[in-house]
């Protein structure tokens, strides 16, 4: 205990902050390369690909500490989760290598069949990442067959369920959205105006979809509505939620991208804040036999290396985060190419 | 195929050619830092016209270490995940310091160091260069420290029993400096130094035999034959205590590492041989004695062999452990006679006049590599069965969730989508190579470089 919350507690939300800090930074960089394809001109897209250019690799290193933060503090968890998705991960770990690589070598040759393969590696990678990323969390959310050992027990086949696709498509969406603001607020002239309604587009296809997958889980999916039905002053949530995403096309009309960012950035984190409140205390539910279910509190490490890692983490958080705005810092502004860019 | 063994084929071919790529970064990383700092001292273009060459290859290596290290990060839940339950609580926390201390800082820094040459000064870039070269260091010792736990375990009691049990930490700082920690990172970090001082040896050596941006390359190739001098010679002796502790701590890999079986016999060190692993003879060029020596300080006296062994407590393949190990001791005394040669012509001002032996530091960059993915594999191959030593069998240690189709769908996956990696990173380098560093055109400092070092090549 700490503060009068329990160890486990402190790390499923240091883990939960870790997740939302990777869905909004790394976001933004994977809804960029999702909607890559929509920029025709070679400029456009090296420009697009230069907004990112500084800052994706370090994103990336959020799913890296997310990783170490669930096998440290939730062993148990760790191992259910990733055997249980084998394939779909493998799928996403490949997604993840093809997306590094063609950032890479797109710039490294001229010409323009070179550039354009890599272009369509580029977003086709982001947009499985996103799709997978989504269809993972809708089925975690949704919950895994479990057996008295904590493995999973079912068919991966499975995995692609009504609820799961929803909301992999509503999390691509998202993506895409956050991706668009991004860039408008890099961009100048033709380009930033093509992404203006590009973004625009993008918020009324996140509506829609969340809104779709939202119904679905009121209708079907009863255990995850069930909190907010019983906890009805949690509503402020998805209120504020709304808010966020209202805000967004308002302050793009005014030509503040910067709060347009923070507004789809709130979202995330808002989307995140319910998922865990739907969930919690469970990691990973199994619905049949609801006694195998994973918990924090029976998939957590010791007491002792809770605090390990929470000293861990409260010597780490102010370091990175330090070093990170130090670099947001020094590209902030519009892109400029010069003899070093992509 | 069963499971297991598709997934230690698996596991042993995504993290070899992990382990391509981060010990070339760490030791460019240096290299990089030196040029630099070399630059900021004496204001001669000439080192910072080297230091944006090396950085762009350092760039394209490091893309690749990354994609390929995220693979490994959660390679241990899918494929060991009964593996990930009993070691979590202890080698988690290494995971996740070496995320928050060593990735954040070096991929952070790295945007800087790339991109940010016109938008920092050059002190600001010089410190990047350093924040990017120390996280690198810290990423090896994170995971070396995982590793060396699993080969030394220490600082932990085990909790719950069959299918349950699992090791707890009861003392972080031994759990950290387990006996065998400390040897396995010094000697870990001089061969990533190596790896990168070689490759710059490498590419310098064929800029002079082709007599190409030759005021670049040389003072490239003194910096790097100064560093490998200096780390092949600590190699030495890291080697050396890394064998001391192996000796105490897990005697039937030194035993199957020489091929010495009988318990009762002196021991004798090999130079070059062959272990018939049927009849459990060993034959071929010997110190006799020599293992005896190292252990016990005493050429006579018996040292434990793998008779001692129950047979399911042993590792088996003892002549693939021999030549592994026996690889890297021979790559190791390369490198130190080709330094050592080197800078004893550097000394006699004769560094760039034999062409030969820039041919030879040419190919050069093959031998640390060779090192490494020898040592480990003579390291990781010595530890079985085990997969933490003397407590939990890697047979155990498997994801019962995983069937073995799935477990050949990803190995061809990966070998597909690694072969096709490993081709376009040649490619690219290899074109990066050929178009060289961007020289400025100052005839002056080309002019006054190729006065000092008088060379003959230069025509
Ligand atoms: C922190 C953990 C860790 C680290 C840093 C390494 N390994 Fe390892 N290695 C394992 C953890 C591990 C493991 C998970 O424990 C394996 C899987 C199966 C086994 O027996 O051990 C393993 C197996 C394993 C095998 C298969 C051995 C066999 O099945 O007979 C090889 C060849 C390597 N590794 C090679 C390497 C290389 C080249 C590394 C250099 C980077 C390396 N390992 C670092
Ligand atoms: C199984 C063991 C290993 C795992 C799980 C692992 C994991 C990772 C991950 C996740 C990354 C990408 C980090 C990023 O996004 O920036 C990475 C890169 C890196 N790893 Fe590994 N790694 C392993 C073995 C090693 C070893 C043994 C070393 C060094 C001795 C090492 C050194 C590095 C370095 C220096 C990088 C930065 C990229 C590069 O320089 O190529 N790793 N690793
Ligand atoms: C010159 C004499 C050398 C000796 C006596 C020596 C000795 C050893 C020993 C005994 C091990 C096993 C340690 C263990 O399992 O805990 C080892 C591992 C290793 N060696 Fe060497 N080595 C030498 C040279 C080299 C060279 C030249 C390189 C590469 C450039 C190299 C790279 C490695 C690596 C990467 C490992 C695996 C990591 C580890 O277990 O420490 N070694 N070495």
């Amino acid at each position: 205990m700490f503060l009068g919350v329990s160890y486990n507690v402190w790390w499923f939300l240091v883990f939960g902050a870790v997740i939302s800090g990777y869905a909004i930074l790394d976001g933004f960089d994977l809804g960029a390369g999702s909607l890559h394809l929509f920029l025709k001109k070679e400029q456009s897209r090296r420009i697009a690909l230069n907004a990112i250019g500084p800052v994706w690799d370090g994103n990336e290193v959020w799913l890296v500490i997310g990783g170490g933060a669930l096998f440290a503090g939730f062993p148990i968890a760790y191992a259910a989760i990733f055997s249980a998705f084998y394939i779909p991960f493998m799928v996403f770990l490949v997604g993840l290598i093809f997306r590094a690589t063609a950032i890479e070598f797109r710039s490294k040759e001229p010409m323009l069949w070179w550039r354009k393969m890599w272009d369509i590696f580029y977003s086709i990678s982001s947009i499985i990442i996103a799709l997978c990323l989504g269809l993972m969390l809708g089925n975690v959310v949704n919950g895994l067959p479990l057996n008295a050992q904590r493995e999973f027990s079912g068919n991966w086949l499975s995995f692609f369920n009504p609820f799961a696709i929803l909301v992999a498509i509503t999390t691509l969406a998202l993506f895409m959205m956050h991706g668009a603001i991004f860039l408008t607020m890099k961009t100048e002239n033709r380009l930033y105006a093509k992404l203006h309604i590009l973004a625009n587009n993008f918020i009324i296809f996140f509506v829609i979809s969340f809104v779709i997958t939202t119904l679905y889980t009121l209708l079907y999916i009863s255990h995850l509505s069930d909190f907010f039905k019983s906890n009805p002053h949690y509503f402020i949530i998805p209120l504020l939620m709304t808010l966020a995403i209202a805000n967004i096309p308002r302050q793009i009309k005014k030509g503040k991208y910067r709060y347009a960012f923070i507004s789809s950035s709130v979202t995330i984190a808002l989307l995140l804040i319910m998922v865990a409140l739907e969930v919690f205390p469970y990691l990973l539910y199994s619905p049949q036999t609801p006694a195998n279910s994973i918990t924090i509190d029976n998939a957590a490490s010791s007491i002792k290396t809770m605090k390990i890692l929470l000293i861990i983490a409260a010597v780490g958080t102010p370091l990175v985060a330090t070093y990170t705005s130090f670099v947001f810092w020094t590209f902030k502004g519009k892109v400029v190419l010069d003899e070093t860019s992509y | 195929m069963d499971v297991e063994i598709l997934a230690r084929v698996q596991f042993a071919f995504t993290i070899a050619f992990h382990y391509i790529y981060p010990p070339l970064s760490i030791g460019l990383g240096l290299i990089i830092v030196i040029a630099e700092g070399l630059f900021l001292k004496t204001g001669n273009p000439l080192y910072e016209q080297a230091t944006r060459f090396w950085i762009k290859i350092f760039a394209l290596i490091f893309g690749i270490g990354v994609a390929t290290g995220i693979i490994m990060e959660f390679e241990f839940g899918t494929n060991w995940s009964t593996y990930s339950k009993y070691v979590g609580d202890i080698f988690g926390s290494a995971l996740a310091a070496e995320g928050i201390f060593a990735f954040a800082l070096e991929s952070g820094f790295l945007g800087i160091l790339i991109f940010g040459w016109n938008r920092v000064s050059p002190r600001v870039h010089f410190i990047s260069a350093l924040m990017v070269f120390f996280g690198s260091l810290f990423s090896a010792v994170w995971i070396v420290v995982a590793n060396s736990w699993q080969q030394t375990p220490a600082g932990f009691h085990i909790v719950g029993e069959g299918m349950n049990a699992r090791a707890e930490i009861t003392d972080f700082w031994a759990m950290v400096f387990n006996p065998s920690s400390v040897d396995r990172l010094l000697h870990v970090w001089c061969a990533a130094v190596l790896s990168g001082a070689f490759f710059v040896l490498s590419v310098s050596a064929w800029y002079i035999i082709k007599n190409k941006h030759l005021p670049i390359a040389r003072s490239s190739f003194k910096i790097a034959l100064t560093v490998a001098t200096i780390f092949s010679l600590l190699q030495l002796f890291t080697g050396h205590k890394s064998a001391d502790g192996v000796s105490k701590y897990q005697p039937a890999k030194l035993a199957a590492a020489e091929g010495h079986f009988d318990s009762s016999a002196k021991a004798d060190m090999y130079l070059i041989g062959y272990v018939n692993n049927k009849e459990e003879k060993t034959s071929g060029i010997k110190i006799p004695g020599g293992l005896s020596f190292l252990v016990t300080g005493n050429f006579n006296a018996p040292v434990k062999g793998l008779n001692a062994f129950k047979k399911d407590e042993r590792p088996s393949q003892v002549n693939t452990i021999f030549q592994f190990y026996h690889a890297m001791i021979i790559v190791g005394m390369m490198m130190i006679a080709m330094t050592l040669y080197a800078s004893f012509l550097w000394w006699r001002n004769k560094l760039f006049e034999k062409k030969w032996l820039m041919i030879l530091f040419v190919w050069s960059v093959l031998l640390p590599q060779i090192g490494n993915q020898s040592g480990w594999f003579t390291a990781e191959i010595g530890r079985q069965p085990w997969i933490v030593y003397g407590l939990l069998k890697t047979s155990d240690a498997l994801s019962k969730a995983v069937t073995a189709n799935q477990v050949i769908f990803s190995l061809i996956l990966f070998t597909v989508v690694y072969i096709f990696l490993f081709a376009l990173f040649l490619f690219l380098l290899n074109r990066k190579i050929q178009h060289g560093p961007v020289e400025y055109s100052n005839q002056e400092l080309i002019g006054d470089a190729a006065k000092r070092d008088n060379p003959i090549m230069t025509h």
